[in-house]
């Protein structure tokens, strides 16, 4: 009877972990090296994915680097990385120099940031404009205290850059007097201690430390940028050189499995399935 | 067969003396070819005074080269001094105990990663600056350089210290016999003598401050703009490279980056040689020993 019980409890619990594991399984008994660099804006869903597949099979090794969009595909181009993560969709130039597969796997908002303390909490595309292209340089005159407004903006390479230019400057110049940061995350450090800066980060970055802002009436959220009413909004590409095969489909086949798409949603992003 | 062993040995150092300088040309001569399409097209002048506007066409890198002499001079301007006075300290006002304190910190402050100055130069000297001045946002040429001050400083002051201890100890000798202070000792006989030692240290702090790459990026705040005063924000060439390097390869703006390690270079050259120079001018009027 005892012997019975027992191998019920094994049975059950075997079953159990079997439908815990469900998107994780393609990796069982696998090992290897994941390598992957690029957008800034990807690195806390990388994280969590690897590791929940590092904690279930110690023999892949996923290394993950930032470095932007333009190096993601630059060196998953030239082969230096397996996965090259790119916060826009790649030029048709860049698919067709390095025949790069494309997989996007969320959609992501940029968000207009300012420090907690400063009072605005709104602004219009023309005020957006005005404020990076230098016309606006006093907080007072958007609704702020009376204090200079120091810009913040990223370097060329940046996908959440381009988007935001695109979207938000429309095109429009960017003073010269803008500090230039290197990632998301030097972003939200920058402003989360500068009380007059103003800057934009990837919606999955916001926390305490940075206030976003509404733009043209619109605050963003996982929610308004599903339904399209925020505007500065852009996909989460995962590329490959070439179709991916073994370790790096199966990452990619996971970021875009159910359990996936559920960490893309934890971590602040709109899933794509 | 000592002189067998002595020949390989004199050929090894020529081949690996042989192998450096042509690495150094070499270098050179691969930024010139890489670069020489950005300037063979007549836009030498434009590349050297120009704005940097890569929307509409302008790939100037004047205000990284200004921004790279005044991040790197006005660090060696706070670093000399505090390196100079250090050194003096551990070999002649204390050289006991304390003396030997400091020196220890100092040899463990050379081996400490750049990253962790720039670390904390941004959360402990950036919003300090910015308070204090109440001006911009606290990354500016000034914070950069002080940080860049303390970082070129560790390895000064050592390179100060063993030059200082270079000079015969009968010299020293003779100037306390004859009734002189150590402080005299100092400046009349140490410091004369020391004179090439003090000229590499400065050389080597020098090219290391102006290739910096990371003090800066952290903490000049990469503005693309010609710095007013040391309140701006400003960007490096290092900085710049760092910054651009990302863009696409066969871009406008990945070509011009070039130009920037090629003057990076001849500025740094230039540096070298004006130091040199002004140090064997004065070297004339020193006594000969």
């Amino acid at each position: 009877m005892k012997k019975i019980l027992l191998s019920v409890v094994v049975l059950s619990l075997w079953l159990c972990a079997g439908a815990m594991a469900g998107d994780l399984d393609g990796f069982q008994g696998e090992k290897g090296e994941i390598r992957i660099a690029g957008g800034t804006a990807h690195i806390p869903v990388m994280k969590e994915a690897a590791r929940r597949i590092g904690e279930r099979n110690p023999k892949i090794q996923i290394s993950i680097a930032g470095g932007g969009s333009g190096v993601g595909v630059k060196q998953v181009g030239e082969g230096l990385v397996d996965i090259g993560n790119t916060g826009k969709k790649p030029s048709d130039d860049e698919v067709a120099r390095y025949g790069l597969y494309l997989c996007k796997w969320a959609i992501d908002g940029v968000a207009i940031i300012v420090n907690p303390a400063n009072t605005v909490g709104a602004l219009t595309q023309e005020q957006v404009s005005d404020m990076y292209a230098g016309k606006i340089t006093s907080w007072k005159d958007v609704g702020g205290s009376d204090k200079q407004i120091s810009l913040y903006t990223r370097d060329e390479s940046s996908g959440t850059r381009e988007v935001f230019w695109k979207a938000a400057l429309k095109e429009g110049t960017v003073a010269v007097n803008a500090n230039f940061v290197v990632s998301n995350g030097a972003m939200k450090a920058a402003v989360s201690q500068d009380p007059s800066a103003i800057g934009y980060v990837s919606v999955g970055h916001i926390d305490a430390s940075v206030a976003p802002v509404s733009f043209n009436g619109i605050a963003p959220s996982p929610q308004t940028v599903k339904d399209g009413t925020y505007t500065i909004a852009r996909g989460l590409y995962s590329n490959t050189k070439g179709a991916p095969t073994g370790l790096n489909k199966k990452f990619l086949d996971y970021l875009l499995s159910k359990e996936g798409q559920q960490i893309v949603a934890e971590q602040g992003f709109i899933p794509v399935q | 067969m000592r002189r067998w062993h002595e020949r390989v040995v004199v050929r090894l150092l020529f081949v690996s003396t042989l192998a450096s300088a042509l690495m150094t040309i070499g270098i050179f001569g691969f930024m010139i070819v890489n670069g020489f399409p950005l300037f063979a097209g007549g836009h030498f002048f434009e590349i050297m005074t120009g704005p940097w506007a890569p929307h509409r066409g302008m790939y100037g890198i004047a205000p990284m080269l200004i921004g790279s002499l005044a991040v790197s001079l006005l660090g060696m301007a706070f670093a000399l001094p505090l390196s100079l006075g250090c050194a003096i300290l551990i070999t002649v006002v204390s050289p006991g105990r304390f003396g030997l304190v400091v020196r220890r910190i100092v040899e463990s402050m050379t081996g400490m990663p750049t990253v962790v100055y720039g670390f904390v130069g941004i959360f402990l000297l950036v919003p300090w600056m910015r308070t204090i001045f109440e001006r911009g946002t606290g990354m500016c040429v000034l914070s950069a350089s002080l940080m860049l001050a303390v970082l070129v400083s560790p390895t000064m002051i050592l390179l100060f210290c063993d030059a200082f201890a270079q000079v015969p100890l009968s010299y020293g000798h003779a100037v306390l016999a004859a009734g002189g202070t150590k402080i005299q000792r100092f400046l009349h006989v140490t410091l004369p003598c020391s004179r090439q030692g003090i000229v590499i240290a400065v050389t080597l702090s020098s090219g290391r401050a102006i290739g910096d790459t990371l003090i800066a990026l952290m903490l000049a705040g990469n503005a693309v703009q010609m710095p007013g005063s040391v309140l701006d924000s400003a960007r490096t060439l290092t900085s710049h490279i760092a910054l651009v390097f990302a863009a696409d390869n066969e871009s406008p703006e990945f070509k011009a980056i070039f130009a920037c390690g090629l003057s990076l270079y001849l500025v740094t050259t230039i540096l070298m040689l004006i130091i040199r120079g002004a140090a064997r001018g004065r070297g004339k009027h020193a006594p000969e020993y």
